[in-house]
């Protein structure tokens, strides 16, 4: 009972400040929000407990029929396994923190405009927990659009901003491509098992681990088809390589939705699905070695485009795509439960990150730009202090969190059989390597060297107010334990008696035990890659600031494609965004105005022309009348005279 | 005598000629005729809207035949008579023609101030028509009245249109009559062939497959036209745009599942054979206008236009699910239908909201709504997320189901099918964000003024039925499923007895 709680306290708080804010007032928006929350969190937390280490039972309750045709039968219905309860209680309680966190950061805006900023956030938080609770893959849909519809809502939320609504349409219509491979991915799954609910999927699919789909003139096992298309969705939530393009630019919104965008809600939403969906992806080892390419190139691409950015949003909002290219890669070996397990601590210090960079932005007077930081640490002092808890945690120092799960990917990448496991590897540990020396980069660059910004906004610095420092102080508490805590429970000896079945590894995987059995210098590289990349980084812009300016200077070619994101955005306008605009246009002009209106319209002025012409005859001169009159005779009685 | 126990949809069909009567004797001043015309053609429909709640209440939704059925002799020795009757495919047309008629005129309250006694007779008359098209169960009475519907939408236009409303207006005539005098000849030839126009009994007659081919195609002509399919769509945007609001209302709300609904009720049942050849034919052309409607809408600098290709486009999926022949595409298109007549109207009506104020339906004239009128930004958004297909939102059922459907027949149909779920989603967000979005930067905006309480009204029944569709369809999808069931096993039944016949014959041959 107090599960559904945990789910629709949000919605009730979304409804009401979003319904009756302008009526009530934003404090008591705010207030009714945050208490909904408040009670999510309380009963999430309580579920992931009961579930995760209770061993409450896990089961579905029903909440009702939602579509049904013929032998297609859906149902509302909230899943209670340890997968789905790890992820409510980790959803619920960063969300209720960035909620707390929002009074503050959100306090300037004007007033009668803040409950609707309350009521997104809700909303958004309930369409993710919709989707992790799910018990069939339509209602997966269902919070899988929820998600994408208030990411667009909130990227849009100052919608007097173009770059914002661009920013807004951008991330709807990319995540809209991928969605449209994920529906046909489900309507493929509707066609194999006839049923797209989870028990059932699950129940039986081994038995359909020889059926094949007919598909560019030959055939393919009909499980490898679904985990493409399943996949393909995943790409475009989760940000991966060539469907990330969304993800930098959801910047635009205010800074607590980056954070819950890039830590709770949305991103992981395709990590998710590929742990829920693991018995299906055991049967299709071809679509895991796609998943395993895409997510170490993900990693290391998306590392590499960090390291240039100047915007400190932008440059956690790379790691993000990073981050999530190493849950991928754990997913693609098989390993869903050290992938689950990095999406559970990088939620932790992914938001404290974005919300200790929105803190920063606050004392900055909303300049986001790090050439015109520096030397702040001494000003905001606590700012800093978990900044740097969170960027140790990024960067997989030990003991905080990010260690535990990033070292456990890399083994089970290592320990993988196969090239591109050993690919997914290598791309994880240059990755680590950027990942360590970008965090410090961000970190010098805000907060030490001379203040570069104008006297003026000097002058404002201050540190935030205890209602946004103190969810960064819980936060920072959770990068720092969560990984100590949980690791043995989710990824040690006993995991099996954690998850209970919520996450299959296939019958021939045994990466489980494997990961356990690396040698040791590889347990070690990402610690030593990690502290290399932090030594780099202090080189580089503590001690001799020469050599970037070098690096910039004599690779430029490098450094500006690395600063220009790879040019996806100009190739995709390019190839896609012009032509179909260009093509839209010639389509309406050409094909509708001319072509296809041409002939009714061609037909209508022929029969215009006709009958002038018709009437043209018609002169009313008697004389004529008579002349062509006998005309007509002759002509008869000739014709008559000949053929007789 | 039936289940309502009395003649119910003849009620239905003919009550709002009774308002009809009541306008036309109103006698005094302008004002004082406009007023008590709106009124009772306001409480007539009301009245009819009403009544018909007893078919959603007393509709036996397990029952795949016709009900209410109602029979009078009319030209017994024609074998042609007056018969009414509804089954799950028409029941909800009758419920959408019924709801949408009081909500036509009440948006058209003040936006129609000259010949508002005339406005309100032809939407009378109007409904009337709509009604007694879905409820036929004869073939002439049915062709009578979905050719009636043509004369008062043809007034509509013409005379309450825009500055093109001539134009406009005889091309939607004439496009229309085109493609029904073809279906008038199908008609002739299949009442020579069965001896009756009942439509009943054209459900269980067969039609050797030559001529089937020839009926089909006479139907297509007719019902391409009505849906619109590429490519005889372009009378479409023309006529919305042209038309006043109610009438782009009811134009895309009603009149465009006449030709889904002729789809349903004749070419797929009674012409299975030649249904089942021309399917990869009306796949193409859908999947065409999918892609290329939704294209052309992108492009579109008025709302009113790109609403109406995105209608296009929506009509598009429909045609794709009637003709995978089984029960998810049919039920997804039955359910789109209903969503799109739901949907698309309050777009329409969205649009008639600003034009009250500004008259320019310009999207270039507008921006920055959001400030002034925060109520209507959220009725704009709910029916804009409605049309991308949003889960939780009525358009989703529909479009998903037909997704399900058309991967049973491909791959590829399936997906280009579905790709209106990103075009959508990128003109109708275009849309909304020049509209809503952005900066007001021009003055006269300044002063705009949010929804009234009359417009609410208008509205809210509309929101509730989106929101319902979406969180629980079933208590729609209930009223066809069994119908559809029924209709698909048939079609199936009556290939399978196609085949049967054709190896029967080939060994017959070979002697």
């Amino acid at each position: 009972m107090f599960y559904a709680v945990a789910i629709f306290a949000p919605l009730i708080g979304a409804l009401v400040s979003g319904l009756f804010g302008r009526a009530i007032g934003d404090r008591a928006a705010q207030a009714v929000s945050i208490l909904c929350m408040l009670v999510a969190a309380a009963c999430g937390v309580t579920a992931f407990f009961a579930v995760g280490f209770g061993n409450a039972p896990t089961e579905t309750l029903d909440l009702g029929a939602w579509v049904q045709a013929g032998s297609f039968h859906v149902s509302w219905a909230l899943r209670s396994d340890p997968l789905s309860t790890t992820m409510v209680g980790m959803v619920t309680f960063v969300s209720t923190l960035i909620h707390i966190y929002s009074i503050g950061y959100m306090g300037h805006e004007p007033e009668g405009t803040r409950y609707r900023f309350f009521s997104y956030l809700s909303a958004f938080t309930f369409a993710m927990l919709m989707l992790v609770t799910a018990d069939n893959l339509l209602q997966l849909f269902f919070g899988w659009e929820g998600v994408g519809l208030m990411s667009y809502l909130l990227i849009g939320y100052w919608y007097d901003r173009p770059s914002a609504c661009r920013a807004a349409i951008k991330a709807f219509i990319v995540n809209r491509i991928a969605d449209l491979f994920f529906a046909v991915g489900v309507a493929l799954v509707f066609l194999t098992f006839g049923s797209i609910e989870f028990p059932v999927i699950f129940g039986s699919v081994a038995r359909h681990a020889g059926d094949v789909y007919h598909l560019f003139g030959t055939t393919f096992p009909v499980l490898e088809v679904i985990g493409f298309l399943l996949f393909i969705g995943a790409m475009g939530k989760s940000a991966q390589i060539g469907l990330h393009v969304w993800l930098p630019d959801a910047m635009e919104g205010p800074t607590p939705v980056s954070a819950l965008i890039h830590a709770a809600t949305m991103v992981t939403a395709g990590v998710f699905l590929m742990a829920r969906m693991s018995p299906v992806m055991a049967y299709a080892p071809t679509a895991l070695a796609f998943v395993t390419f895409i997510g170490g190139t993900t990693a290391l691409f998306a590392a590499t485009i960090g390291c240039a950015q100047t915007d400190i949003k932008r440059v956690i909002a790379y790691s993000t795509c990073s981050q999530l290219g190493y849950m991928f890669l754990a997913a693609g070996v098989g390993a869903y439960q050290a992938s689950v397990f990095h999406l559970f601590t990088h939620a932790f210090f992914k938001a404290l990150l974005f919300l200790s960079a929105g803190s920063v932005i606050h004392a900055m007077s909303d300049e986001q730009d790090m050439r015109r930081m520096g030397g702040l640490w001494r000003l905001i002092p606590v700012t800093y202090t978990v900044m740097w808890v969170g960027s140790l945690a990024l960067a997989g120092v030990f003991p905080f969190s990010g260690y535990y799960s990033k070292d456990a990917i890399l083994e089970a990448a290592y320990a993988a059989p196969g090239f591109i496991a050993t690919y997914g590897w290598i791309c994880g540990v240059l990755a680590a390597f950027l990942t360590a020396f970008y965090s410090w980069r961000l970190l010098i660059m805000t907060f030490h060297g001379k203040p570069r910004m104008d006297h003026h906004t000097l002058e404002h610095v201050h540190e935030s107010p205890p209602v946004m420092t103190l969810p960064l102080v819980v936060l920072a508490i959770g990068a720092l334990v969560a990984g100590y805590a949980l690791h043995d429970v989710m990824l040690g000896p006993d995991w099996s008696a954690y998850w209970r079945g919520a996450i299959v590894n296939g019958p021939d995987n045994h990466i489980m035990t494997a990961m356990e059995h690396v040698p040791t210098w590889v347990s070690l590289t990402p610690s030593v890659v990690g502290l290399l990349g932090i030594a780099t980084a202090y080189v580089c812009y503590m001690f001799a600031p020469g050599i970037p300016v070098w690096f910039a200077t004599r690779l430029r070619p490098v450094y500006l494609f690395a600063l220009n994101k790879w040019y996806f955005d100009e190739l995709y306008d390019f190839l896609f965004v012009r032509p179909a605009m260009r093509l839209a246009r010639v389509l309406w002009q050409v094909g509708d105005a001319t072509i296809i209106d041409g002939m009714p319209n061609g037909a209508a002025a022929l029969a215009a022309e006709g009958a002038r012409g018709a009437v043209r005859i018609q002169t009313g001169s008697i004389a004529t009348y008579a002349f062509v009159m006998l005309i007509g005779v002759v002509v008869l009685v000739g014709v008559f005279l000949l053929f007789r | 005598m039936n289940a309502a126990g009395f003649p119910l949809l003849s009620l239905l069909t003919f009550l709002p000629l009774v308002g009809v009567a009541i306008i036309m004797m109103v006698r005094g001043d302008e004002a004082t005729v406009a007023s008590n015309a709106r009124w009772t053609a306001l409480w007539t429909s009301l009245i009819v809207l009403a009544l018909s709640l007893v078919l959603f209440v007393r509709f036996d939704r397990g029952e795949a035949g016709f009900q209410f059925v109602e029979s009078v002799s009319w030209l017994p020795e024609f074998g042609v008579g007056y018969k009414v009757g509804v089954d799950g495919i028409s029941v909800l047309f009758v419920l959408l023609s019924t709801l949408l008629t009081p909500i036509c005129i009440l948006s058209a309250w003040e936006a129609i101030h000259t010949r508002v006694r005339e406005f309100m007779i032809a939407f009378l008359v109007l409904e009337t028509m709509m009604v007694g098209m879905f409820c036929a169960l004869d073939f002439v009475v049915f062709y009578i009245f979905f050719e009636g519907v043509l004369i008062p939408m043809y007034l509509i236009i013409g005379v309450w249109g825009g500055p093109r409303r001539v134009y406009a207006s005889i091309k939607f005539f004439l496009y229309t009559l085109t493609g029904s005098v073809l279906m008038l000849l199908a008609l002739l030839a299949m009442w020579h062939q069965a001896g009756t126009t009942d439509i009943q009994t054209l459900l269980h007659t067969q039609f050797p497959a030559s001529m089937q081919t020839w009926l089909f195609l006479a139907f297509l002509a007719s019902f391409a036209v009505k849906v619109p399919m590429w490519p005889v769509h372009t009378w479409l945007p023309d006529a919305h745009v042209e038309a006043p609001t109610a009438g782009s209302v009811i134009l895309a709300g009603v009149l465009l599942k006449m030709g889904g609904y002729g789809f349903l009720r004749f070419s797929v049942p009674m012409l299975p054979e030649a249904s089942a050849m021309f399917a990869p034919l009306i796949f193409a052309l859908s999947v065409i206008a999918v892609i290329y409607t939704s294209l052309v809408a992108l492009a579109q600098e008025d709302m009113k236009k790109l609403i109406a290709y995105s209608s296009v486009a929506h009509m598009g999926v429909v045609t794709i699910g009637i003709f995978t022949f089984n029960v998810q595409g049919i039920d997804g298109a039955m359910f789109q239908m209903l969503s799109h007549g739901i949907v698309s109207a309050a777009l329409f009506l969205c649009v008639g909201v600003i034009y009250d104020r500004m008259h320019t339906r310009e999207i270039a004239r507008y921006g920055g709504l959001a400030d002034r009128m925060p109520g209507y930004a959220v009725v704009f958004m709910v029916f804009t997320m409605g049309t991308v297909g949003l889960p939780g939102l009525s358009g989703f059922v529909g479009e998903f189901l037909v997704i399900v459907g058309s991967l049973q027949v491909s791959f590829w149909l399936a997906l280009l099918g579905a790709t209106g779920m990103i075009l959508g989603a990128a003109y109708s967000l275009y849309l909304y964000r020049r509209v809503i979005f952005g900066r007001i930067t021009r003055d006269d905006l300044r002063n705009i003024l949010d929804m009234s309480p009359r417009e609410w009204a208008v509205f809210a029944p509309l929101i509730v039925l989106t929101i319902w569709m979406g969180v629980y369809p079933s208590s729609f999808t209930d009223f066809f499923d069994v119908t559809v069931q029924h209709m698909s096993a048939q079609h199936t039944a009556a290939l399978a007895h196609a085949a049967q016949l054709a190896a029967n014959v080939v060994p017959a041959v070979g002697h």
